[in-house]
């Protein structure tokens, strides 16, 4: 049977509009992508653009200044460093073994779905309460003072939703027979997590635990909260010395600045030469940011190449 | 069927049920059941999907032990030494170290094929390299894999093909010299050359150990086993030597699941 030419007309015509309205939808898509990523690429640029005159090799190496000119961020980059090692380093730990405990060994009943709960909700909480929370406790109940430990502490509660929910993500996307099979060849509960689960779970893992860092580096409200200093000229002791035991825990005592209160501080300055020096800092912190979502894309894809389901 | 002098149940018995229960929480998924598995032989398991075939061959392993709300009543006892396998002062890892299980669907771990193979030693806590090298090629031999692997045994095992991927776990399972292989449907994810290597392998493997496996393949169950057990809405309708239950099933329900008229 064949259709009568009017027939077949029509149907072109059918596709036809259809295929417009796919396209009007489309191009609104690009559209709303380009507004977004236009609008972070005017921002970086603008600030790239004000800050240029700064960007030379002493900015780093300059404690902050009164002249303009002469004012570098060394103590927000060593301070952002080292607050960055202790988040890291309180974080991490705490926040996998939550995951894997709540993962494959928590028993399923109201109180772990009540964690489970209260941990998405932290998840949302605003990052000034974390400060409120520090200042409290880190600060007046322990007595830890505003220092690089204090920050690194607060950040690391800050992260530690993050870190937990993206262990679990990692852990559920490992498919069942997987776990099956490690214990069908007699291994406990403990070989089977750490055969099997954490490292096909680590490219997940690192995933969430650099995109939590990259958000603590930027993180301004608690850390003004805790009360860090804006106008540093010193670094805190080095962590490591040439007397034995050559590792010093002094700088974890230390009062400190990071990049996010560096800039605060200079653009609230009316002379506008401060306002380089914050589009400068600004553009440096954006690129450590950017640079730290990159590696986490290069490992995720690195440590995934090997693991098919 | 090469056996076909076979008493009407297993000469030398190495497990068996008794009056074995299992319930999912409130599901009572096997009902009362009785087999025995004979020495080196081959038992295969058929019966529609849901007839609790495969819940009674991970039964074997304690494998229902990994989720919660599953229960076992009566027996399931490993010879000689009269072993009861679901008793619960029984360790779990004690049963999956003596009676090892091959799944549906190839599951190698995501490392080379030589970590895969000697993953059991490695539970074990076998550290020394030349017995674990002998046990990978002792293993992929037995396996009939390992003409095929041995110049990249530390190549992943993803890279191997379905069939050869299979014929890995086999290895895997097989390295820990078990008591009882247990097949779970081991070839439904295959194409039929590589089901064809895998029946060949399975007919092999019963000189050296007492195999069990499921199946929803009846010309399988009818080319590699010496027993056969239906099973039909978790009841053991029928359980005899195989050739018997093909050519003249006793039970009318047996009859029609083998001839085809349901299931």
């Amino acid at each position: 049977m064949s259709l009568p030419a009017e027939e077949i007309a029509a149907i072109r015509a059918n596709i036809a509009s259809r295929k417009t309205r796919d396209l009007i939808f489309t191009g609104l898509g690009i559209l709303c992508l380009a507004i977004a990523m236009m609008t972070i690429a005017a921002l970086f640029v603008d600030m790239l653009v004000t800050g240029w005159e700064r960007l030379r090799p002493e900015f780093f190496t300059e404690f902050p200044s009164r002249r303009a000119a002469q004012a570098g961020i060394l103590s927000a980059w060593v301070g952002s460093v080292l607050v960055m090692i202790v988040t890291a380093s309180v974080a991490v730990p705490l926040g996998v073994a939550a995951g894997i405990w709540l993962e494959e060994y928590a028993p399923k009943h109201w109180f772990t779905d009540l964690i489970e709960i209260n941990i998405n909700n932290l998840a949302g909480v605003p990052s000034i309460i974390y400060g409120l929370l520090a200042l409290g406790l880190f600060v007046y109940t322990f007595g830890l003072g505003q220092s690089v430990r204090t920050a690194g502490l607060t950040l690391a509660l800050l992260i530690l939703p993050v870190v937990i929910v993206a262990t679990r993500e990692a852990i559920r996307s490992i498919p069942q027979m997987i776990r099956e099979a490690a214990y069908a060849m007699g291994a406990t509960k403990w070989q089977t997590v750490k055969d099997h689960i954490l490292p096909y779970s680590m490219p997940g893992i690192l995933t969430g635990i650099i995109i939590g860092l990259s958000r603590a580096i930027g993180e301004t409200a608690p850390i003004i909260t805790i009360g860090a200093l804006t106008f540093i000229a010193f670094l805190p002791p080095a962590p490591i010395t040439d007397v034995a035991p050559y590792v010093n825990f002094e700088w974890l005592k230390a009062p400190f600045t990071v990049m996010p209160i560096q800039i605060f501080n200079w653009t609230s300055r009316p002379d506008p030469a401060f306002h380089q020096n914050a589009a400068a800092a600004g553009a440096i912190l954006v690129a450590m940011t950017l640079s730290m979502n990159a590696l986490a894309i290069w490992l995720r894809y690195r440590l995934r190449k090997n693991i098919k389901w | 069927m090469n056996t076909s002098k076979l008493p009407p149940t297993p000469a030398k018995v190495k497990a068996e049920t008794k009056n074995f229960n299992f319930h999912y929480g409130d599901f009572h998924a096997l009902k009362n059941i009785n087999l025995q598995l004979g020495e080196n032989q081959v038992t295969a398991l058929i019966g529609p999907s849901g007839c609790g075939k495969s819940t009674l061959l991970r039964s074997f392993n304690r494998m229902h032990d990994l989720y919660a709300g599953n229960r076992y009543e009566g027996e399931l006892i490993l010879h000689p030494d009269d072993t009861n396998l679901v008793d619960p002062r029984v360790d779990p890892i004690e049963v999956r170290m003596r009676l090892s299980m091959v799944f549906q669907k190839p599951n190698p771990f995501p490392k080379s094929i030589y970590e895969n193979v000697i993953y059991g030693q490695r539970v074990r806590g076998v550290t020394k390299r030349s017995v674990l090298d002998d046990k990978v090629e002792e293993a992929l031999t037995n396996a009939a894999l390992w003409n095929e692997v041995k110049h990249r045994l530390h190549d992943m095992a993803f890279a191997l093909s379905g069939g050869q991927q299979q014929r890995l776990c086999i290895a895997r399972a097989l390295a820990t010299d078990p008591e009882v292989l247990l097949f779970d449907e081991p070839t439904s994810a295959l194409d039929p050359i590589a089901t064809a290597s895998i029946e060949e392998l399975i007919h092999e493997l019963k000189k050296k150990v007492t195999i069990l496996i499921v199946t929803h393949n009846m010309q399988q169950a009818a080319r590699v086993s010496d027993y056969t057990a239906y099973m039909y809405l978790g009841e053991l309708i029928e359980f005899g030597v195989t050739d018997e239950i093909f050519i003249k099933p006793k039970d009318k329900r047996t009859e029609d699941y083998i001839t085809g008229r349901f299931g």
